[in-house]
């Protein structure tokens, strides 16, 4: 198992060093001049070339992506050119927010999805079969900035059941103590019943608009594994044998038809973390993807640079986190690696 | 027929219902057929008789029933009578092809029929909920929420059409060489795709656009360098598996080279598939584009965009003015919608088999 785990990761290494090199292009390899752009609009053009030999852009390209991997290694992702703050430390205390309510979101897309698919595999051409097939297509047509303004109107603005979409926390409460950044867990830790109902008020809607979002992939791969899983000989003989359709169903069907569902998991979360950019704009949310939309409103390219690594960084774990998880699942894997 | 060869047999797994039965199998080529005549021609292939030969192959290829002459169905009248019914066995494509039709015409004609000017504000009726003069409501500024988003269509649209056609020329001829040539080109194909893979495709895009430049054809760019996976992996498998193919090794034994025969043979013969993938990822592309521009990228106000009308909306949808951006979301969830089912319609026609 430990063996997998690791020639797994060695296979994410390509993946990482793509990953930076692409990070790396993004700045300084592109038309216009990055000097320039750092200096400003009003900047002289001694101050430019200062600013250029500062950044060690005169220097040949291989140089300069030695000198860019190098504060990479040191956890240096540049300096905001708004705030003048450290992007790392920036990225870091808004990481958790984020997380939080992608997690979440997850979450909420799975205990809706996976059920709905394993009830419309069950009973194809019913009412839900075709429930399924209509949620999974209008799931995936919905601009998940639109569902998120829907539930914000609906929820928030008709029946008032939802706290106005500004953040993570209402003014009125002060964010539990710092032990994970998760305001639902630092909340239970401290005991606090008050601060998590209201965090996980202001959490419902944009984890139901991810859910949503997410949902649709899962349903529709759940329904098509199952369907090819229900009609495989070994279902027939442990329904020949007399076990009970419950039985058949959940130990015997399901935990072969999860494989596809947890490999499309992976896109899944491309999408997710996408999404969340969205999502975190429309509900004011304070994690990292509001953070980059900040920068990039104010021409603001080390935070946005930081963003996109920190973001593919995270795909790329995630990635290998899900092919561990495989092996869990399905040990022929195991051996086969 | 109904003894099936097995690959077939163990292709149709996944959902193997009605689709499989042996009525339905035997009218596939006709349906491919009409559906050719509905797309045109391949690219690359100089007049029907050559596409129908392509048909063919592809026909062969899938281990279809090769006694069906095809030669009496290449007529409008046979088409448009195959278009017809194909639409009246499948209602949903048939809806979703007629919404496409209105799509098009807005974006086509819109413009010249509006009753408002979409860039006219008028402070006096700003903020007007919808009404008979103003179907879809006014906006802060009092422009006329109906006439934006119909002219909003035609740039939507054109986004969508032009990334995916870019990621097509992109993505389709470089999987089509990976797939075919194999060897070095293979390995640098699936490189550049692993690597876009490896990011979260909509961060992905959102860098690009900030680093070549906040401009609509940049916004193009990168939404279809996010396809590109996509397009060179099914291109890829598809030209791999007709590398040995009979028709491939005529075309070579009559002296052809690689590239003409990549071009002339291998790529006719896989434009059903792209085609499809292109229908598919239509509105996938609108999304892409509508979410960029949502968060500030891309189109600028006052142009009329649904992303960015959306945005302006949002606003006033937490103080009840829920019209400005209902009416644009919901033109792009329309429009979204339509190209999915097109899509999947599209694909049920071409290759039934690969329905979930």
């Amino acid at each position: 198992m430990l063996k997998m785990a690791a020639k797994r990761m060695l296979i994410a290494v390509p993946s990482l060093v793509g990953v930076v090199i692409v990070t790396f292009l993004l700045t300084r390899a592109l038309p216009g001049d990055p000097a320039a752009y750092f200096a400003g609009p009003a900047a002289t053009k001694e101050a430019i070339e200062q600013i250029r030999v500062k950044l060690g852009l005169d220097k040949p390209l291989y140089v300069q992506f030695v000198r860019y991997v190098g504060d990479l290694a040191r956890g240096d992702l540049g300096n905001s050119l708004t705030t003048g703050q450290p992007v790392a430390s920036e990225i870091k205390t808004r990481l958790p927010a984020s997380a939080e309510l992608t997690l979440l979101g997850l979450v909420v897309a799975v205990s809706i999805a996976v059920p709905l698919g394993i009830l419309a595999a069950t009973r194809p051409n019913s009412m839900i079969d075709h429930l399924c097939r209509v949620i999974a297509t209008a799931g995936v047509s919905l601009p998940v900035f639109f569902t998120g303004l829907i539930l914000v109107y609906v929820f928030y603005y008709l029946i008032g059941w939802a706290p106005a979409p500004l953040g993570r926390l209402d003014v009125f409460f002060s964010p539990p103590p710092h032990v994970t950044g998760f305001y639902l867990i630092d909340s239970l830790i401290a005991g606090d019943g008050e601060v998590f109902a209201a965090s996980l008020k202001q959490l419902v809607l944009p984890a139901l608009t991810l859910g949503i979002f997410a949902l649709a992939p899962i349903a529709r791969m759940t329904r098509a594994s199952m369907l090819a899983v229900l009609a495989s000989d070994f279902v027939r003989t442990a329904r020949a044998s007399g076990l009970s359709p419950m039985t058949v169903v959940v130990t015997y069907a399901f935990r072969n038809a999860m494989l596809p569902v947890v490999t499309t998991l992976g896109m899944v979360f491309s999408f997710l973390l996408g999404a969340n950019v969205l999502v975190e704009k429309v509900f004011a949310w304070p994690g990292i993807g509001s953070f980059a939309v900040e920068a990039l409103i104010a021409s603001d390219f080390a935070p946005l640079q930081g963003f996109v690594l920190t973001m593919a960084v995270m795909y790329v774990a995630l990635n290998l986190l899900i092919d561990v998880l495989y092996g869990i699942i399905d040990p022929r894997v195991r051996i086969e690696a | 027929m109904s003894n099936a060869s097995p690959g077939q047999q163990s292709r149709s797994a996944p959902s193997s219902q009605a689709r499989s039965a042996p009525f339905l199998t035997r009218l596939r080529p006709a349906r491919v057929a009409s559906y050719l005549a509905q797309v045109g021609p391949p690219q690359g292939a100089a007049e029907p008789s050559e596409s129908v030969a392509a048909l063919h192959a592809h026909l062969a290829e899938t281990q279809a029933p090769p006694t069906l002459t095809l030669a009496h169905n290449t007529g409008l009248a046979a088409a448009l009578r195959h278009a017809r019914y194909i639409l009246s066995e499948n209602v949903v494509t048939g809806f979703a092809f007629a919404l496409f039709i209105l799509i098009v015409l807005a974006a086509l004609i819109g413009p010249y029929l509006l009753p408002y000017d979409p860039l006219a504000s008028d402070t006096a009726s700003a903020l007007k909920p919808p009404s008979a003069a103003h179907w879809f409501g006014t906006d802060q500024l009092g422009r006329d929420v109906f006439s934006r988003v119909v002219v909003a269509t035609r740039l939507d649209f054109l986004i969508a059409v032009t990334s995916v056609a870019l990621v097509f020329l992109m993505g389709g001829l470089a999987g089509v060489a990976a797939g075919f040539l194999g060897g070095w080109t293979d390995r640098v194909v699936g490189r550049i795709a692993d690597t876009i893979m490896a990011f979260p495709l909509f961060v992905l895009a959102m860098g690009i656009v900030a680093a070549l430049g906040n401009t609509v054809e940049n916004v193009v760019l990168a939404t279809a360098i996010v396809n590109f996976p996509l397009y060179a992996r099914v291109a890829r498998a598809e030209a791999n598996v007709r590398r040995e193919a009979g028709f491939v090794l005529a075309a070579r034994l009559s002296g052809n080279g690689e590239m003409r025969i990549l071009l002339a043979q291998v790529l006719p013969n896989i434009m059903p598939i792209m085609v499809v993938q292109m229908s598919l990822t239509m509105g996938y592309a609108i999304l892409n584009a509508a979410g960029l521009s949502f968060i500030g990228l891309g189109v600028r106000p006052p142009t009329a965009e649904w992303g960015i009308m959306v945005a302006e909306g949002a606003v006033f949808m937490v103080s009840g003015e829920w019209w400005i951006a209902l009416f644009p979301g919901a033109a792009l969830m329309v429009a979204v919608f339509c190209f999915n089912l097109l899509g999947d319609g599209l694909r049920d026609i071409v290759d039934p088999q690969r329905r979930t």
